[in-house]
């Protein structure tokens, strides 16, 4: 039999929830057994080229660019598992969902403290920010929930497993974190 | 065991009640914890934040209101319940902004400890990002109303313990906010870091400066064991 594909995707996050992924420590043999890693950072894959079983997502959606890539992952992943606060909530890029983006770019790149001669960036090349940071539900179905600033290299294990062994992810009281 | 002593029944299990006790002080002495969010025991009940709905003879009551009688028959521990008080939980989570992984209260929340309770994952109601006023101007105590959750134990314990009246509800619905009593915010208030007041806050909101992040992850108070636990160990021991 095949093994189950699965794809990853970093969207606005800070990686941290790869990371985690790779903490899983020798694990990681044991998951190279069990899976094939598609389009992913990871292997730096950059488009889908079959149809995949798990598609894991970090991070929120703060841009035209995550928007599409979603969209993507939705066509060509089965199952689709949010992972992180950042995929789940916005994170801590959603902080400034309270603030207009004008306001924000401005801040950033003009009226900042350690800003000399600052502009707005504006090449054609940089994603367009949305209005606010989207968790990845607000975009697309999402199938699973994985919450932790990053979800620990056991929740994702378990997590990981249960999904591919056809089980329940029933998460234990001690792997449902926030932070 | 007085005269006076009543029976009431929880979840099919007899629960022995003194008059004058509401259910949930009964439950609470029994060992039996029914979730709750604006009830502190060293404050008269708020009954704002609904957590601590049971079935009172099949209709719903804020237990921590609702005077023990004897042979009161209540649902708590029930699928129906718990999907109820998730929903509340979820709602306080998308009405302000709460972001978990930079909060100071993190791992000792009041409502982080809930929703893990409860099993939410995440909640998945519409956010409504409403910007909320941050109080920083006094010395030792700050106001961060985005992780405020209306449930009044500030302005209870400022009443009952402290002789004060520093916080108060201001609005109403949506708009209902939790004010000063100082034009120029806390700092303007009699607000004292020694004030039963400032250690009260259930969440992130109200919170002692230069305190923060002090405890490790993983020593933290919900870390390991779920809220109501102290409650339910008693039960274990008895
Ligand atoms: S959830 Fe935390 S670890 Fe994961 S991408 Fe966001 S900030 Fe980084
Ligand atoms: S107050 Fe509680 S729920 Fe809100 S951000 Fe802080 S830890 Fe999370
Ligand atoms: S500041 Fe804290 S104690 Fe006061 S109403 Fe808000 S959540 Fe409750
Ligand atoms: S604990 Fe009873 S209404 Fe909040």
């Amino acid at each position: 039999m095949a093994k189950p594909l699965v794809a990853t995707a970093p969207f606005t996050g800070c990686f941290g929830c790869h990371m985690s992924l790779l903490d899983i420590d020798d694990r990681i043999l044991e998951l190279a057994d069990l899976v094939e890693f598609d389009k992913s950072p990871i292997n730096d894959i950059k488009t889908f080229s079959r149809p995949v079983d798990v598609g894991l997502l970090e991070g929120g959606i703060s841009n035209d660019e995550n928007v599409e890539w979603l969209r993507e992952f939705r066509k060509n992943c089965k199952v689709l598992v949010a992972v992180g606060q950042c995929a789940l909530t916005g994170g801590v890029p959603a902080m400034r969902n309270t603030v207009p983006l004008k306001e924000c770019l401005e801040e950033a790149y003009l009226n900042g403290p350690t800003v000399v001669d600052g502009c707005i960036p504006n090449d054609p090349d940089i994603p367009i920010l949305l209005d606010k940071v989207y968790p990845c539900h607000e975009v697309v179905k999402i199938d699973y929930f994985l919450p932790g600033c990053p979800p620990s290299a056991d929740t994702l294990w378990a997590a990981l497993t249960a999904l591919l062994t056809g089980k329940d992810v029933g998460l234990p009281y001690e792997l449902i974190k926030y932070d | 065991m007085s005269d006076e002593t009543m029976t009431i029944i929880i979840d099919g299990v007899e629960v022995a009640a003194q008059p004058g006790q509401t259910i949930l002080e009964a439950a609470d002495q029994a060992g039996v914890y029914i979730p709750r969010l604006c009830y502190h025991p060293d404050l008269p009940p708020g009954g704002h934040c609904r957590l601590c709905t049971v079935k009172v003879n099949g209709r719903p009551a804020s237990s921590c209101t609702f005077p023990a009688s004897d042979g009161l028959v209540i649902e708590n521990d029930t699928e129906e319940l718990n999907a109820f008080r998730r929903t509340i939980v979820e709602m306080l989570f998308v009405e302000g902004n709460h972001h978990c992984p930079s909060c100071e209260a993190s791992g000792d929340c009041e409502l982080q400890a809930m929703a893990y309770r409860l099993g939410l994952l995440t909640p998945t109601l519409p956010y409504l990002r409403q910007p909320r006023q941050l109080d920083a101007s006094h010395k030792d105590v700050y106001i961060d109303r985005d992780r405020c959750i209306l449930c009044g134990r500030c302005s209870r314990a400022s009443k009952v313990e402290d002789g004060k009246t520093v916080f108060g509800f201001e609005g109403r619905g949506i708009h209902k906010r939790i004010a000063v009593d100082g034009a120029k915010g806390l700092s303007d208030t009699d607000m004292s870091v020694a004030d039963e007041a400032a250690r009260i806050c259930p969440t992130g909101c109200l919170r002692v400066k230069r305190e923060g992040y002090r405890v490790p992850v993983g020593q933290r108070t919900y870390d390991h064991t779920p809220i109501g636990s102290d409650i339910e160990h008693k039960k274990a021991t008895r």
